[in-house]
């Protein structure tokens, strides 16, 4: 896994698009289509372009109006996002890491999220969080918080693994009418590349994606972790492993889990999110409730380790799942 | 201010006075539903700062505020229904009392109870005025007591460093609950929270409701021609409890006794028949249609229905 993970700037692709470029890229042609989408946030604007660089393509074409830097107040600038997004707007808010935005939960999950139901008002804006780890980022550069905002009605929340739902994805969560909160898999932002010739497709909130077809067992994640259960599958061969891409954590497609669960009759659930009442628990629940008759085995879930994310690449390895330990709990499971 | 301007004023908070003494008489007769606010003590900061408004201009009141709500055109059977949790209030029975009687197309945004979350809102608003290069104005309530909290001064810092439209008005009622000012905070003087973010700011008497017109009008239509934000410290006197279940016996009578001469409402009556503008019978004949539009606002959220449960699940997400 790349070490460089964004904080420099785009070296040249050709015609190969990275994870990365795609969400530049999803943006600017959001920009251009409707004058009502911008970006807020911290360090975005100017010279510098955000962190990561991803709005460093927008400064030029689209100015300091529609790339709009931000004081270090992320309560105060996701709030002031809600108010652009009642009177019509439709911002994109940038969390410099998807770890600060905790800072800004009473206006996330108290006013924005609450809002349509309570009043009617839609309050459709998008945040943009960098999120996961191993790449030695340390505790507050590497968290996985999708849980919060899934346990929170009134959002939706995307989790993009491929280059192609990077963009689709975006999209459709900044022409969505709701608080979008839209996880961006920092380690796949230069490792991951994808051929693409046409602007993507925008891809429809709440719908999961079959990874790779297979027979035996469902393997079910989302985020980073799609790559290293594909890594998986490939290291067992043929067509064992079957997995599913969530794509959406809330909504949850478990009409496509129940469908391949049918099938393979296995079912293990893998995120890198903390695996305590994960997103993966909810999975392992409806399994229990809904799919009982399907099951040969146990459910099983791989996840985080219950601790802060740890620094050290020995702990960090520790911490998370990844494409071995996957593949051991696959055999297990095939051996029940 | 012209007469008519005044007597405006003055009949939205006689209004305003006698809906809350009705709210207070329904939940003493165990007609309430939850809990809910009085509003008394605030009826010249919520009535005369919302009619210092322009129509297209935004505005985000707070529980205290039924009077900025009814000047902005908020129909009072909506509001008392949403008190009686009826499916013809303002947020269906979604939400309770004042709380998320939010309606775009009267230019009012809901408040949540984490009260100073409104104030990004309104700020937000503001911007994006100043993104559709709109002739518009936001204003924001807050109370002291949401003077203490980071968001309070991170969004007056981001509101100056915008320059945006936006108006906060403090009402400044001496307790946040059961805790005095001098409990709350060390500065004597709210407008230093101002200055602190580089936000013109300015106390006035919040009991005087010529005062507040004025001096909130005045700032609104600076904002109006790109001057940025400002602070006006309203101060006033929470003449009951927190809420209508809170008895109040922290606070001492002697000081209620002594914002009670200084009563807004009966303050401004007094002061329009002095200066001839109408006689104690007009004030008198105010107060009855008052009452009668109460009572039918009443007796409408009485009749209506409780929302069907099965609506439980409807309007999370917006279209779907």
């Amino acid at each position: 896994m790349s070490e460089n993970f964004g904080f420099t700037d785009e070296a040249e692709t050709g015609n190969a698009m990275t994870y990365l470029q795609a969400i530049s890229g999803a943006l600017a042609a959001e920009m251009r289509r409707d004058d009502r989408v911008f970006v807020m946030g911290e360090d975005v604007g100017g010279q510098f372009g955000g962190a990561f660089k991803v709005t460093k393509p927008l400064v030029a074409e689209f100015g300091d109006r529609r790339v709009m830097n931000m004081p270090m107040t992320e309560m105060a600038f996701v709030g002031a996002g809600t108010g652009m997004a009642l009177m019509g707007l439709r911002p994109v808010i940038e969390m410099q890491f998807a770890d600060f935005i905790s800072t800004a939960f009473d206006a996330i999950v108290q006013f924005a999220a609450t809002t349509h139901y309570r009043w009617g008002a839609p309050v459709p804006w998008v945040i943009r969080a960098p999120a996961d780890g191993g790449i030695r980022s340390g505790p507050f550069h590497s968290q996985n918080p999708e849980s919060w905002f899934v346990h929170t009605p009134g959002l939706k929340v995307v989790v993009p693994s491929t280059v192609e739902d990077a963009w689709g994805l975006l999209v459709s969560a900044i022409r969505d009418e709701n608080p979008v909160i839209y996880f961006e898999s920092k380690p796949l932002y230069r490792r991951l590349t994808a051929a693409v010739t046409a602007e993507p497709a925008p891809v429809a909130i709440g719908m999961a994606r079959l990874a790779r077809p297979g027979e035996a067992v469902t393997v079910v994640t989302y985020g980073a972790m799609v790559h290293e259960a594909l890594a998986a599958a490939d290291s067992i061969g043929g067509d064992v492993v079957e997995v599913i891409d969530l794509r959406s954590v809330k909504p949850l497609d478990l009409d496509t889990v129940a469908v391949s669960v049918a099938k393979t009759g296995r079912l293990l659930i893998a995120h890198a999110a903390n695996r305590l009442a994960g997103v993966g628990a909810e999975v392992a629940a409806f399994a229990a409730e809904e799919l009982f008759t399907d099951l040969d085995a146990p459910v099983v879930r791989l996840g985080g380790a219950d601790v802060p994310v740890p620094f050290s690449p020995p702990l960090e390895d520790a911490y998370r799942p990844d494409a071995g330990r996957i593949g051991a709990a696959v055999r297990e499971l095939l051996e029940f | 201010m012209s007469d008519a301007v005044r007597r405006t004023i003055l009949e939205w908070m006689i209004f305003t006075r006698v809906f809350d003494e009705r709210l207070e008489s329904l939940w003493k007769q165990g007609r309430g539903v939850g809990g809910t606010f009085n509003q008394r003590g605030h009826e010249a900061i919520s009535v005369g700062a919302g009619m210092a408004l322009g129509p297209d201009d935004v505005v985000a009141p707070l529980h205290r505020d039924v009077g900025c709500y009814l000047v902005r055109g908020m129909d009072p059977r909506r509001i008392m229904a949403n008190q009686l949790g009826r499916e013809t209030g303002v947020t269906g029975g979604r939400d309770a009392n004042l709380h998320g009687c939010g309606d775009l197309s009267l230019n009012i945004i809901g408040f949540v109870s984490h009260l100073p979350q409104s104030l990004p809102v309104a700020v937000g608003a503001a911007m994006s005025f100043t993104y559709r290069s709109e002739s518009r104005v936001a204003m924001n309530f807050v109370g002291d007591g949401s003077t203490n909290t980071g968001l309070f001064h991170e969004s007056l810092n981001l509101a100056a460093v915008q320059r945006a439209p936006v108006v906060v008005v403090v009402e400044n009622n001496q307790y946040a609950y059961s805790t005095p000012l001098a409990q709350q905070m060390a500065v004597e003087d709210l407008t230093a929270r101002g200055a602190a973010h580089g936000v013109p700011a300015v106390a006035i008497d919040g009991n005087d409701a010529d005062v507040v017109y004025e001096t909130v009008g005045a700032f609104v239509e600076k904002a109006r021609q790109g001057d940025g934000p400002a602070l006006i410290v309203a101060n006033t006197m929470r003449m009951r409890g927190h809420a209508i279940h809170d008895g109040y016996e922290y606070v001492p009578p002697e000081l209620l006794e002594q914002w009670e001469q200084r009563d807004p409402v009966d303050r401004y009556a007094r002061r329009l028949i002095e200066e001839g503008i109408l006689e104690q019978a007009a004030v008198d004949a105010i107060r009855a249609d008052a009452e009668a539009t109460v009572a039918d606002a009443v007796a409408y959220a009485e009749s209506s229905a409780f929302p069907d449960p099965a609506t439980l699940t409807d309007g999370v997400y917006a279209d779907e």
